[in-house]
């Protein structure tokens, strides 16, 4: 299929790009591997697409103050590449290769994915994990909203007409800190059923991420407690899913957080 | 846009496809266009030296960029590549449909590695994103392996 008809106006700069997104039939146009799918079967059929990929001033990746700091245009493969997020955040490292394949990562955005907010995307649920700020845009100011605060449904955020995500902001998780990203698709780079974000901070500081328990990310509180407590990866797993409704969801949910558990304390 | 060197130059609507500017506008049918919202990876391209699904993008977006498409594989007088005469070798390719998607994932994958240091695993990794209806892969990843290790790619 062909994407119906629409006006293509490149982002002049991100002020531009604000300005152009406060029309209501404006849509923002990323790395494009989800919203041109989309555009081409016509359930999206915006009257305004607004290309970001000019906006180069976006696309960045650095640390400021031990955060990291990733610009909402980064390609995904950069993220992949990134010598400095393995070594910081292996979370995301080992999140972003589950997403899709190297053509797609090649042109996806990691702003795409979170702004996208598909119930079966890696980021969302290894950003929840590390405790991600999402730094948005618009005529009106700047806000910054957590995970809980930003992702609302499926394919459904805070992000409001007019305001764009710039930037992800992930505090620096501190020394001796283990993660695991663990996920279950049909085949390999297809959308995942469930998956299983965790950091450890022994003694400090436990997450758990969940992907495919709810229709947006959520963290095991429960399982957290347990685990802070002195848990087995088992028992604290089980509680991961003991919410999930689906038989399958939670059977998988559970295993894969016990086996991210598994790793993470080993 | 420059197309395995030549220069393109047209006037698109503003949701035309990059797959279809290729086939239609500048002639180049090599590109095959399968599914249309990046799964099947027949379209694949490469932009600026990088593999990317041709479906996925709009031709708008291109503008001024460099690309290379299955066309631009071979040498100036037709010689076929290492890695193309791999795959007639291996016998990676029964209908041809998802031919040119793999080569141009294949040589963007050995083009930015050393010669002999690609894994096999490395190598079915890269091609996940590519689907194939005939062969059952042996054939594709036998031949990519072959021109990982040759001495020319």
């Amino acid at each position: 299929m062909k994407p119906a008809p629409f006006v293509y106006t490149p982002a002049p700069s991100v002020a531009g790009a604000l300005e152009l997104l406060a029309d209501e039939d404006a849509t923002a146009l990323a790395g494009g591997q989800s919203l041109v799918p989309l555009l081409n079967f016509r359930l999206a059929r915006p009257g305004v697409l607004v290309d970001l990929n000019p906006l180069t001033a976006l696309d960045h990746l650095h640390v400021t103050g031990g955060a990291l700091r990733i610009g909402a245009l980064t390609r995904q493969a950069t993220l992949q590449r990134s010598a400095t997020v393995a070594e910081g955040w292996p979370l995301l490292t080992e999140a972003v290769s589950h997403v899709g394949h190297a053509a797609i990562r090649n042109r996806g955005t990691v702003g795409g994915s979170v702004a996208h907010a598909d119930p079966a995307a890696e980021l969302p649920v290894a950003l929840t994990a590390l405790d991600a700020r999402f730094h948005l845009r618009s005529g009106a100011g700047e806000r910054t909203l957590s995970a809980s605060e930003l992702f609302q449904g499926p394919m459904t955020t805070a992000l409001e007409t007019g305001e764009l995500l710039v930037e992800i902001e992930v505090p620096p998780v501190g020394p001796g800190a283990r993660m695991a990203f663990l996920e279950h698709a049909r085949t390999h780079g297809d959308f995942a059923v469930a998956g299983a974000a965790v950091v450890l901070v022994p003694g400090e500081r436990a997450a758990i991420a969940l992907l495919g328990a709810a229709v947006t990310p959520v963290r095991a509180h429960a399982a957290e407690r347990a685990l802070l407590g002195g848990a087995a990866a088992a028992e604290a797993a089980r509680l991961a899913g003991a919410d999930v409704g689906d038989d399958h969801r939670r059977a998988l949910i559970t295993t894969l957080t016990r086996r991210a558990l598994e790793r993470v304390l080993a | 846009m420059v197309i395995n060197g030549r220069t393109y130059d047209d006037e698109v609507e503003d949701r035309t496809l990059l797959s279809d500017f290729i086939r239609h506008q500048a002639g180049l049918t090599g590109t095959h266009v399968g599914c249309e919202h990046g799964v099947c990876g027949a379209c694949t391209v490469q932009l600026d030296g990088e593999p990317v699904r041709s479906c996925l993008m709009l031709a708008v977006q291109a503008d001024g960029r460099s690309l290379r498409t299955v066309e631009g594989l071979a040498g100036p007088d037709g010689e076929l590549s290492v890695l193309q005469r791999a795959f007639t070798e291996h016998h990676a390719l029964q209908c041809g449909f998802c031919t040119a998607g793999f080569l141009m994932t294949a040589d963007a994958l050995l083009r930015r590695r050393e010669t002999g240091s690609i894994s096999e695993a490395e190598i079915r990794e890269e091609l996940a994103g590519n689907l194939c209806r005939c062969t059952g892969y042996e054939g594709i990843v036998a031949a990519v392996r072959t021109a990982a290790q040759s001495p020319r790619h």
